[in-house]
């Protein structure tokens, strides 16, 4: 099976790997790196539990073939947190609004939610849904994560 | 196990040497949404994937007179355009609800229209905004009216050695407006169980001058309802009239509707009977609200 050496941003910092071909960037980011916060819900883009974001956008990291991200910047929910290791200010607005239950859309819909926040900072509840209308959630409703968002959204500290 | 070489070509030039390189073997793949998914469900691959992810020129949404958008442009892109949402509105319907942001934010119009599903959601925008699409191969460029363009469920005319480089779609004038209607059971992830695009071009006497009406999932193509146009052409624009343009859309004459796992086909015939009126009357309120 042909290999191929892929450069790129992970979390700030610069990194090399060698991996098959047909690799996803979702495969490269568990086995390569021990990053279990994206997971493998249904493999084929449609749950969103593998949301990260790259060069600013949200995408399903399970059909992201790894030979793209040559040269991009990669950001999981572990690349997040402040400098002082401490939670983002979106993981905070879910804990403190129950927006985590069995958590294993978790990380993907804090990357939806963090992705559509940089972009648009006071996004109206329609913004909010239609930003994470691509992440499943079988437990909550939604309605405590969109609430989650829109706190976050309204106690901004510092940069998401 | 699944194995594939991925070529991830700097241009177009690279990319028609490849194409000459590997023939057959290869597939072209833009944002992967559906060559990739397709991999992982078939556990069938091509022996070589041709990635068009580099081409940065051919994303782009253009106006100048007619409209230019690149065959690489982004559902997102489209969604986020205000040129496509007020000019080009049934296209910014389709497009805004394709799958999901993450989906959105790779998946290309190149790629739906190639890809050729009938439920392919922008193939009906297209197809009421009379665009064109331009396909370039090693014999130089060529156009062909987005109505031809599809041959068959995921078939279409676009030859192995070409690559689409973008839609050309005409200036409208006057008073133009379309719309887009994604009958479903969700609001995302979601195909469409029946989609309607209505486009009307309206004298200043209220009567159609020109009309345009596409459906998906109603064919093994995407279609346009040619007799349901004729109809209404040169008629006022009035409920009762509208009511028989959706009947005559919605007849055996027009589509050829099918029970799937996932509708029955006299839902689909009663959608398109509802909705064909609905979204004239949607395209024709943009037409006010311009």
């Amino acid at each position: 099976m042909e290999k191929v050496s892929v450069s790129f941003t992970l979390n700030g910092e610069p990194v090399t790997i060698e991996v098959p071909t047909t690799w996803n960037l979702l495969k490269v980011l568990r086995e390569c790196f021990e990053l279990n916060g994206a997971k493998e819900g249904c493999g084929v883009g449609e749950c969103g539990c593998c949301t990260v974001i790259v060069d600013g956008d949200a995408v399903n990291s399970c059909i992201y073939p790894i030979p793209e991200i040559e040269g991009r910047s990669v950001l999981s929910v572990e690349g997040i947190s402040g400098t002082d290791g401490g939670l983002h200010p979106l993981q905070k607005a879910f804990l403190e609004n129950n927006a985590v239950q069995c958590g294993f859309c978790t990380s993907g819909m804090i990357m939806s939610a963090k992705a559509l926040l940089d972009k648009n900072p006071e996004p109206t509840e329609d913004e909010i849904r239609t930003g994470i209308s691509g992440n499943f959630c079988r437990c909550t409703g939604y309605v405590q994560i969109v609430e989650a968002i829109e706190m976050a959204a309204k106690n901004k500290e510092g940069n998401f | 196990m699944i194995d594939y070489e991925y070529k991830i070509p700097a241009d177009l030039h690279e990319v028609f040497t490849l194409l000459k390189e590997y023939g057959e073997k290869a597939t072209l793949v833009a944002g992967g949404t559906d060559v990739m998914v397709k991999i992982r469900n078939t556990r069938k691959a091509p022996e070589v994937l041709i990635s068009l992810r580099r081409l940065e020129d051919l994303r782009y949404i253009r106006k100048n007179g007619g409209y230019r958008i690149g065959g690489l442009t982004t559902h997102r892109m489209l969604e986020l355009s205000n040129l496509v949402r007020t000019e080009l509105s049934a296209l910014h319907d389709a497009a805004s609800q394709v799958g999901s942001v993450q989906v959105r934010n790779v998946a290309t119009l190149g790629g739906n229209i190639c890809n050729a599903a009938p439920s392919a959601d922008t193939a009906a925008p297209l197809l009421v905004l009379d665009a064109a699409v331009v396909l370039e191969g090693p014999g130089g460029r060529r156009r062909v009216p987005i109505a031809e363009f599809f041959k068959g469920t995921y078939r279409t005319v676009k030859e192995p050695d070409e690559v689409l480089i973008e839609f050309d779609i005409p200036e409208k004038m006057g008073a133009f407006g379309s719309a887009y209607w994604k009958h479903s059971r969700r609001k995302a992830m979601e195909l469409p169980l029946i989609g309607i695009a209505v486009s009307v071009k309206l004298s200043e006497a209220n009567e159609i001058e020109d009309s345009r009406i596409a459906l998906t999932v109603a064919a093994p193509t995407p279609i346009r309802a040619y007799l349901a146009e004729d109809f209404l052409r040169g008629k006022p624009f009035t409920d009762q009239v509208l009511k028989e343009a959706g009947e005559i859309a919605s007849s055996s004459e027009c589509c050829t509707l099918r029970t799937s796992l996932r509708c029955e086909a006299w839902y689909r015939e009663d959608m398109i009977k509802i909705f064909v009126p609905r979204m004239a009357k949607l395209a024709a309120e943009r037409i006010k609200s311009r």
